[in-house]
């Protein structure tokens, strides 16, 4: 326990010392119970000030300092290092007189409040303990969800960095949206193309266990120590023995929409979703298949040279131990079936983003053809309508970010397929704000001809052949109608409704639009609130390409900081739960925002100290005050209440 | 050699007298160790022999019910005087319980509810039965508020639960018997509700239901949307409110650790309601109907032995 208490007041120049009396402060707090020694001092952050700490630390023979300065957000480590080097460095603690005395109240105010902090700081600190920083042993080895190419770029700067990845697909195939575009802006390079060498390297990276077709079904435990269990979902088609020939899919009787097209082409029971598949392997779609028996349908077995098909091939549940885990689950559109006023997307030629981007995809369902999707004829007038579902408040509020870059790419092919073609752009505002970006739309705009129209559109519908789109133009505030044969939506961008349940296994927390909650918005942009875990890719935004591999790379980086050492150290700010009066309630397991507060097997809870930060939210909300905080007990905080009021 | 208890009941319903009983043959094995010197429910003793007895003279007392007229006052001072162990039964004397919620309203409000306002009341005299004498025999003054037993004399040991189930009722006595004030379990009721296997990792609550308005599906109440004290009720009971369907309502007051098992609750239920604007968590809120007989049911007398706050201005 604190015995001799030095106080230390800082000017802070004006910040403090013009409005709070400091020397006052100083002087009456020296008589002060359990205070020894009191002084002031113009700036205490600064290397001279650190020393006359020091100083007096040894001539007053200090075994406990408050420093009466700015917020401990600022400067407690500063403080706390330097009194480390006599005692515990928990036995100094920040009074906050700036941002809570002088920068909010009058002088006479500020001065009579900053005795209080400081009354009740000392009052803290006669209660503190010692406390010894937390080690927790990491396992090097990440876990990246998702293999869009968020996932496929963090997967591969992690091995590349010489640490071994599980990379984990729900789909057949790695790639993601990304595979599915055709070209993109604002440079036009061939989306397959640039994506393709990174997939390949995937697959051949030794540092990098592919599971592709699994699903992550359980995740427990904490940072640097994760323990997970991904589900193996049955191909029926061996990995390692499958030569992609086709011959199976030559014989395959059963036909279903492909997804990857947006369900525009037609598939086998037995496919590859795309010809650069990774792995490059057949899958049998269970629902499709005809029965996975040799007395249903056996073509495919039969057809197979390889003799890779395997019906009998289990589901198998793999469990993994990683020390870190990127999210990177990707976007879905926004259903266009609740747009109301674009007709529900019930019309054949009114289409979404990402089925005109298939469209135009040269290994797409039309072979790269734009066609009307009613008949199949050229469509000689289109629109394009942005914001779909964005920037709206009976649908997404927010702004889905890529629409106006790709619709503006969207027409400009449509016009170097269609040179007779008319295109129609309805748009909110123009948001181009990447490199390049600009002067991408300016050349669309000026060189391709396109009818860029200010205004939302209110209703479309179907006249005989053609689609009647009603709108407004903003600008000259004149009604527009348009007959077009084809509308193109710009769907807003959401996040997938599965990272919903990988959110809920990791206890992170998801926000509108099914989006992850970073930690913090500025600052701390890729970490979740509970630590060794990162996000990338849509999964926590709508955002491009280029936006995307950044903050893939970053997340890996902050993956790659953790990983260089052994052990992590962390503040001992911890909860503490009385586990014999603990009833088991939940409440706290329920309010935790780091997911410390865990279940044990019987039943009580247990705060895991790697993952707690602190907060205090648990013992708050504990209903029988079982729960307190290291140096902030009940008993602590009574007394600063006391000489408070 | 016999210890002599006593027993009485102030303002109640009676159900304490009657939990007595409920221990059945275990009583018997009370009586072996205990002579009953005063139970005016059960035996027939008068005033006059508890004022005959010396200070000090009966070793245990049990008063249930709380302090709601100038007889019970009267009594429980009295009992005081004459026991060395005074010991508040059930959750009127230890809390005020369900008659507490009356400190809500002043004298005057509750007379006009029950004998003016009353439709069913009949009261054509306008009649309020205060300060009335007939035949030597005088009713007892109602007092400005209802209090409870420790709010009006020292009490040495609490019987908590309304009225105190048969377990925690067994406890208590035996502890008693052997001379200890100090008994019942320090934990809350999740630790023994039966349907504590179903609660999920996280209960997360987007809006709640009360009882009539959800099947219960037979795990976890809060889990569920609908309102359980359990977590901020004192264990003991075993349960029973749970699994009969019945959400508990906290009769057996706070865990000894807390003071304030309303707000204990509240704080809890506020920290879990699922993360939404601050629009839509008022209107969660809003959906709890009767904040006060929800929460403090048990405690209001409690936590406002002179009744509800004033703004005389």
């Amino acid at each position: 326990m604190a015995k001799r208490i030095g106080i230390f007041v800082c000017h802070c120049g004006i910040n403090i010392a013009g409005v709070v009396d400091v020397e006052r402060v100083a002087k009456e707090m020296a008589s002060y119970p359990g205070v020894a020694f009191s002084t002031t001092y113009q700036y205490m952050c600064s290397e001279p000030g650190q020393n006359l700490i020091r100083q007096k630390i040894e001539e007053e023979n200090l075994d406990a300092v408050v420093i009466a300065a700015c917020s401990p957000s600022m400067h407690e480590e500063t403080f706390r290092n330097v009194c480390g080097e006599y005692f515990n460095p928990h036995m100094c603690e920040m009074a906050n007189i700036r941002e809570q005395c002088s920068w909010v109240h009058d002088s006479e105010e500020a001065t009579e409040k900053a005795f209080k902090v400081l009354k009740a700081t000392v009052e803290k600190l006669r209660g503190n303990e010692d406390l010894e920083p937390i080690f927790v042993p990491v396992e090097k080895r990440c876990l990246v969800i998702g293999g869009g190419i968020a996932g496929i770029q963090a997967a591969l700067d992690i091995a590349d960095a010489g640490h071994e990845v599980i990379l984990v697909e729900k789909e057949p195939s790695i790639g993601g949206r990304m595979a599915q575009l055709s070209e993109t802006f604002p440079t036009l390079d061939c989306s397959q193309c640039i994506l393709t060498p990174k997939m390949v390297a995937v697959a051949r990276h030794p540092n990098i266990k592919l599971m592709a077709y699994s699903e992550v079904i359980d995740i427990s435990g904490y940072v640097g120590n994760f323990n997970v269990k991904i589900l193996k979902k049955p191909r029926y088609v061996d990995e390692d023995k499958c030569t992609v020939c086709g011959d199976c899919e030559d014989v395959c009787p059963a036909i279903v929409p492909n997804e990857f097209d947006m369900s525009k082409k037609a598939r086998k029971a037995i496919y590859i979703p795309f010809p650069q598949a990774v792995p490059s392997t057949y899958t049998i779609d269970r629902e499709a298949c005809l029965g996975l028996a040799p007395l249903a349908c056996a073509q495919c077995k039969e057809a197979c040279e390889a003799d890779a098909i395997n019906y009998d091939m289990q589901p198998e549940i793999v469990e993994e131990k990683v020390g870190a885990i990127i999210v990177a689950t990707g976007y879905d559109l926004y259903d266009k079936e609740r747009l109301v006023e674009y007709g529900y997307g019930e019309d054949d030629d009114i289409i979404t983003s990402l089925e005109f981007e298939r469209m135009l995809s040269a290994s797409g369902p039309t072979g790269g053809k734009i066609i009307k999707p009613s008949t199949g004829e050229e469509p000689k007038k289109v629109v394009f309508i942005q914001c779909a579902g964005s920037r709206d408040r009976k649908h997404m509020p927010y702004c889905s970010s890529i629409c106006c870059m790709y619709t503006a790419k969207h027409a400009m092919l449509y016009k170097h397929a269609v040179h007779d073609g008319e295109a129609y752009i309805f748009y909110i505002d123009i948001r181009a704000t990447g490199k390049d970006y600009e002067e991408f739309i300016a050349r669309v705009m000026e060189e391709e001809r396109i009818n860029y129209i200010r205004g939302k559109v209110a209703k479309i519908y179907r006249e005989g052949d053609k689609i009647v789109v009603w709108g407004v133009d903003t600008l000259t505030g004149k009604k527009v109608e348009i007959k077009a044969d084809m509308v193109v939506l710009a769907m807003a961008v959401i996040g997938r409704e599965e990272t919903r349940d990988i959110a809920k296994l990791l206890k992170v927390a998801v926000g509108e639009g099914n989006f992850l909650k970073e930690s913090h918005p500025k600052l701390k942009p890729v970490e979740a609130l509970s630590r060794g875990i990162y996000f990338a890719g849509c999964a926590q935004g709508p955002k491009d390409i280029p936006a995307t591999v950044a903050q893939a790379s970053a997340a890996a980086s902050k993956v790659l900081a953790m990983f260089s050492r052994d052990k992590l150290e962390k503040d001992p700010m911890v909860a503490v739960v009385d586990e014999e009066h603990c009833s088991g309630c939940g409440i706290c397991i329920s309010v935790c925002p780091y997911g410390a507060m865990q279940r044990q097997p019987n039943g009580k809870a247990k705060c895991i100290e790697a993952l707690c930060e602190g907060c205090g939210t648990c013992a708050a909300a504990c209903p029988s005050n079982n729960i307190e905080m290291k140096n902030y007990s009940d008993s602590q905080i009574k007394r600063m209440v006391e000489v408070v009021i | 050699m016999k210890k002599k208890i006593a027993m009485y009941w102030g303002a109640g319903c009676g159900g304490c007298d009657v939990s007595l009983l409920g221990i059945h043959e275990k009583l018997l094995d009370v009586l072996e160790k205990a002579d009953i010197v005063f139970w005016p429910c059960a035996t027939d003793f008068k005033y006059e022999d508890l004022e005959k007895m010396e200070d000090g003279e009966i070793d245990i007392a049990f008063y249930n019910g709380a302090i709601r007229t100038e007889e019970n006052e009267k009594i429980a001072k009295l009992l005081r005087k004459k026991s060395k162990i005074l010991v508040a039964y059930g959750s009127c004397a230890t809390e005020g319980c369900v008659i507490g919620l009356a400190n809500l309203y002043d004298r005057d409000e509750i007379f006009n509810a029950v004998y003016l306002d009353n439709e069913t009341t009949p009261n054509e005299k306008k009649i309020i039965p205060q300060g009335m004498e007939k035949e030597g025999i005088e009713l007892p003054e109602f007092l400005p508020s209802l209090k409870t037993l420790e709010q009006v004399v020292k009490v040495d040991a609490a019987i908590p639960g309304c009225p105190p189930p048969s377990p925690v009722l067994e406890e208590a006595l035996n502890a008693l018997l052997e001379g200890r004030t100090e008994f019942g379990k320090e934990v809350a009721l999740c630790d023994e509700c039966p349907r504590k296997d179903t609660k999920p990792d996280k209960i997360e609550i987007e809006r709640f239901y009360r009882w009539h308005e959800k099947e219960d599906d037979g795990s976890c109440f809060l889990a569920q949307g609908m309102i359980c004290m359990g977590p901020a009720t004192r264990a003991g009971c075993g349960g029973e409110c749970t699994s009969a369907g019945i959400p508990c309502t906290g009769c057996m007051g706070p865990v000894p650790k807390v003071e304030n098992q309303g707000i204990a609750m509240l704080s809890a239920i506020a920290s879990i309601i699922e993360d939404m604007d601050e629009e839509k968590e008022r209107a969660v809120m809003e959906s709890i109907k009767d904040m006060v007989g929800t929460f403090y049911k048990f405690s209001t007398a409690k936590l406002l032995p002179y009744g509800r706050f004033k703004d005389e201005s």
